[in-house]
């Protein structure tokens, strides 16, 4: 090794120079008494400007990791089975390193990342709440883990038994008749719910009806998945953060198909008048349907099947699935009676005698939008949590969540502009418009706060807001972190005023600096490989 | 259970702090008729111990959960997972984050990311790579999208043996009056480039090849290309990456895109989720990709980092105008995608593929011998074969199970004319002795059947 790369580091031209600019604005010891200590990744002897090398860097030709038995069946000759256009002149550059190698370089990787497990990743509309571990426990019972979709029936009983109990606890807490858990994720589910709208109206001969309205403030899915199924999407205007009636009235007509509605908001609120939007809405022989993202503020508290036609859930948020660094999630949908000819298929049905069978696809099913059965492994884990806690826990969830947002927004309230200033559910947002007099934008706040060990809440969503800053606690968290979070929030909107530069140059404590992302997108470079 | 820590005097603090007499004070939103009257119906809480019991014996009322060797396959495979694997990727640091929103705390999630992308690349032979779809299924659909966006035209031609959960997504996804079957040749299994040609025309967006195809016959990939290529359709090609440790990548044989299922890259088949879908194509669509995609840059001093780029593509921003309106995608499984390849690594891969090859030819051999089986297609196949049943694959599937073997998948998913067919796949994991044992069983279950 030359003495640059033995060099930890810290000691590195790039840190020095940083560790230069952090030096005039770190604040002195004890002006962080009682926040968690900046995040510290101890990091291996790197080449300058390198956190981790890439596998292509630490690959060394020879170098061997699991090895695999000896072939103990008569050989076939591979050139004399295929023919010779088919064999791979060059084997893939994949890389070559021992186990240990393997595991420290993907030991050090995860040290860079922050996480649930180490502290409140109060990300708005993402419902980073605790991750029970004994979920994931059950999820990788070999019973679980290792069985085929394409097993007979007979064979993978508690699979579709799994399936079945869970489609129907989903129906008791929404209030809905019938579940699908088929879709992969959020998206798919809204996906999902669109098709099964358009089945519904092509049977009912209102083929016209090719228009979905969504408000202003929905998440991006929403019109994506509205374009997915071809049909055209009409932006309703809100009024003060509300679904407003009277631009509903107007836009409703022969034509429109459904009303994709948030419930609560994004902006962390509960349309009020969602009974006679809903009546309004079915008088114009449209569905309505919930993206479900926010249902963590209605668990137990609201059936919304009790007005609207059909919604999707994010079991990864509500029901407290691993979000796993950006999915597996699930996105099951969740129908009234008059949908349910429609759904995917193949369908779990109890069969004669108490064992569950695959029903294929009816002829009225919308088909099949998964390889198989949707993300089975997460299906379990949601089953674990919803038995786990029973109705006073389920009930417990939207209580807590609605407590914990209603306290940090009147803590933050003042030093943050708070757009809508009334009682929020689960979440609230947040404007920094009033720092931008003193140079500092929400990405600056966003940004410093990864200095004191807690992630940014969500920002510049939802798009109505300026500078907004959207944030969820969830219920998991307790009284002392909710205290934590707010003092360095508090902190923040003081240093904009005071010294700004230390919260526009932020973060300083990160593995990285702030990142270049225009560069990425100008010089793109998505593979190791020189090209 | 409750994940909740909170006394009853800190919530009387709180509500004091918010400034209100009660909870029920927060909630002027909701009108009352709407609220939920009473305990949800769902059965009472049980402790973590019960809730061992009570799921654990479900899961073992699946097979699984004994050693009942396996000979299933169909895009899912019942691979070896190093201890090592889920020791690293079910950290709380890979586990317990989320998208990387905030790239300078998440460089452990993005840098796998790019690591993942640059070998799926490779084994691809093609350019770049995106972060993961949901599954093989949702892999070929946004590829279709892809094409259609890139061509301006909406025909979409399936070759043959297409995994048929692939094609009944494509139907599901884009209108099954989009979608073209090519029947294979019955005697091969393959699609021959005449049968092809006269099922594209100037509508044609792509055609959908797999490789190994869902019969586990080898296509005659290059041909199929070219004959996509005249017609000015785009030749995407499902892979299977364990195969493509020694097959000839699709992308050196021209393909514009591959695009499949990763499971067999030490993830476990979990019924069929979560799983992952990966997606390459040549560099000039990197634009219309769908999902997301990382890519290197650097910090304010100059260090090496790596942050979610084009994102003008995306849902969050373009909103209907989105390539696709994919947001979470399957990250966790792509983690262990990229630990498996790095501990396999060059070498295992090969080892790995080389030894499905082999176990899979001999229970062919096995197979021939059996009175009445025969090995159904004149073709090459790598690591999973179709056999030629005398009676329905459902009937000897049964009999299979009673015998303590599950023999391999059901033809009649793929249709009811090919009801007779099993598809076998022995991975590295089944032993001479199990091969025997599914040999025998077989035996007896056609003899048991033709009686």
């Amino acid at each position: 090794m030359t003495p640059e790369t033995a060099s930890p580091s810290v000691q590195s031209g790039a840190s020095q120079a940083r560790a230069a600019a952090v030096a005039p604005v770190v604040p002195p010891p004890g002006a962080l008494a009682g926040l968690p200590p900046a995040s510290a990744p101890v990091l291996p002897p790197t080449p300058p400007g390198i956190v981790e090398p890439l596998l292509s860097e630490l690959s060394v030709s020879g170098h061997r990791g699991v090895r695999l038995p000896a072939c103990d069946v008569p050989e076939t000759k591979l050139e004399a089975a295929l023919p010779a256009w088919a064999i791979r002149a060059t084997p893939a550059a994949l890389p070559e390193m021992s186990e240990p190698e393997v595991i420290r370089h993907f030991t050090r990787l995860s040290t860079l990342n922050h996480h649930l497990d180490k502290g409140i990743y109060p990300l708005g509309s993402c419902t980073m709440k605790h991750n029970p571990k004994i979920n994931d426990e059950l999820a990788f019972l070999p019973g679980m883990a290792g069985a085929h979709p394409f097993a007979p029936a007979e064979s993978v009983q508690g699979a579709l038994e799994i399936i079945s109990r869970l489609e129907g606890l989903l129906a008791a807490i929404t209030g809905f008749d019938a579940v699908t858990l088929m879709p992969a994720a959020g998206a798919q589910g809204e996906f999902t719910g669109m098709l099964l709208v358009r089945a519904y109206f092509a049977a009912k001969g209102e083929t016209h009806r090719t228009k979905v309205l969504v408000p202003d403030s929905a998440h991006g899915t929403n019109p994506a998945s509205v374009h997915a199924v071809g049909w055209s999407v009409v932006e309703l205007k809100s009024k003060d953060g509300r679904l407003d009636l009277e631009a509903l009235k107007q836009a409703l007509g022969p034509d429109v198909a459904a009303v994709m509605v948030t419930q609560p908001s994004t902006l962390g609120m509960f349309e009020p008048q969602i009974q006679e939007a809903a009546d309004l809405i079915h008088a114009a022989g449209a569905q309505l349907y919930l993206d479900g993202a926010n249902f963590n503020a209605l668990v137990g508290l609201v059936k919304p099947g009790k007005v609207f036609d059909l919604m999707h859930l994010n079991l990864h948020k509500t029901f407290s699935t691993p979000h796993g660094g950006g999915g597996p999630g699930a996105g099951p949908v969740a129908v009234k009676a008059h949908l349910e000819p429609f759904l995917p298929g193949p369908r779990v049905k109890a069969g004669a005698g108490g064992a569950y069978e695959l029903e294929p696809a009816r002829a009225t099913s919308v088909g099949r939008v998964h390889s198989f059965l949707g993300n089975f492994g997460v299906l379990v884990r949601a089953y674990a949590y919803i038995r786990s806690l029973g109705p006073e826990g389920l009930a417990e969830i939207s209580h807590e969540a609605i407590l914990n947002a209603n306290y940090l927004m009147r803590k933050l309230a003042g030093a943050y502009d708070l757009p809508f200033d009334r009682p929020c559910m689960h979440e609230f947002v947040l404007s920094g418009r009033n720092l931008r007099k003193y140079g500092v934008r929400t990405t600056d706040v966003a940004k410093r706060l990864l200095d004191f060990g807690v992630h940014a809440p969500t920002v510049y969503f939802p798009l109505i807001v300026e500078e907004a800053i959207m944030i969820e606690p969830t219920e998991t968290e307790t009284l002392r972190t909710l205290d934590l979070f707010a003092s360095v929030m508090l902190r923040i909107a003081e240093e904009a005023k005071t010294e700004p530069a230390i919260v526009t140059g932020a973060p300083w404590t990160t593995p990285v600096s702030r990142l270049d992302e225009g560069r990425a997108a100008r010089e793109l470079k998505l593979t190791w490989k020189a090209s | 259970m409750s994940y909740v820590g909170r006394s009853a005097a800190e919530r009387e603090a709180m509500l004091a702090s918010i400034g209100v007499a009660r909870f029920e004070d927060l909630l002027i939103d909701v009108p009352r008729a709407l609220r939920v009257d009473g305990p949800l119906d769902v059965p009472a809480a049980a402790s973590e111990l019960e809730l061992r019991a009570e799921v654990g014996a479900i899961a073992a009322k699946n097979d699984a959960a004994r050693d009942v060797p396996s000979f299933l396959g169909g895009g899912l495979y019942d691979h070896y997972i190093p201890s090592a694997l889920p020791r690293v990727a079910l950290r709380s640091e890979f586990m317990t984050a989320y998208t990387p929103y905030q790239p300078e705390v998440a460089q452990g999630t993005l840098q796998v990311i790019f690591e993942f992308q640059s070998m799926i690349a490779e084994l691809t032979g093609l350019d770049v790579a995106n972060a993961s779809l949901y599954d093989g299924a949702s892999a070929v659909v946004e590829a279709a999208y892809l094409a259609r966006a890139q061509t301006g035209r909406d025909g979409i031609v399936v070759a043959g043996a297409l995994h048929p959960h692939y094609e009944q997504a494509l139907g599901t996804f884009h209108g099954a009056e989009h979608v073209t079957h090519v029947a294979h040749d019955p005697a091969t299994g393959i699609v021959t480039p005449a049968a092809l040609t006269a099922a594209i025309g100037p509508t044609t967006a792509c055609v959908m090849l797999q490789y190994p195809n869902f019969f586990g016959a080898i296509e005659d990939l290059k041909a199929l290309i070219d004959t996509a290529h005249a017609a000015g359709a785009l030749a995407v090609v499902a892979a299977d990456p364990i195969a493509l440790a020694l097959l000839t990548p699709p992308g050196t044989l021209g393909a514009d895109l591959c695009v499949g299922e990763a499971q067999s890259l030490g993830a476990p088949i979990s019924f069929g989720g979560p799983v992952c879908g990966f997606f390459a194509g040549k560099k000039e669509f990197v634009r219309r990709f769908p999902g997301r995609i990382v890519g290197q840059t650097v910090d304010g001093q100059g260090s090496r980092g790596f942050v979610l780029t084009l994102q003008t593509r995306e849902q969050h921003i373009r909103r209907e105008k989105a390539t696709s309106n994919i947001c979470t995608n399957q990250g966790l499984i792509a983690l262990m995608n990229t630990i498996y390849l790095s501990l396999l690594g060059k070498q295992g891969l090969i080892d790995v593929a080389t030894l499905c090859f082999q176990k899979t030819h001999y229970a062919a051999q096995r197979a021939k011998v059996v009175a009445g089986v025969e090995v159904a297609f004149a073709s090459s196949y790598l690591r999973e074969v179709a056999l030629k049943l005398p009676l329905p694959a459902a009937q000897a599937i049964k009999k299979g199970r009673e015998l303590g073997v599950l023999l391999g998948v059901d033809g009649a998913a793929f249709g009811k004319d090919s009801a007779n067919l099993l598809l076998v796949a022995a991975t590295e994991k089944r032993t001479k002795a199990e091969i025997d044992q599914w040999a025998a069983a077989l035996a007896q279950a056609v003899k048991g059947g033709a009686r």
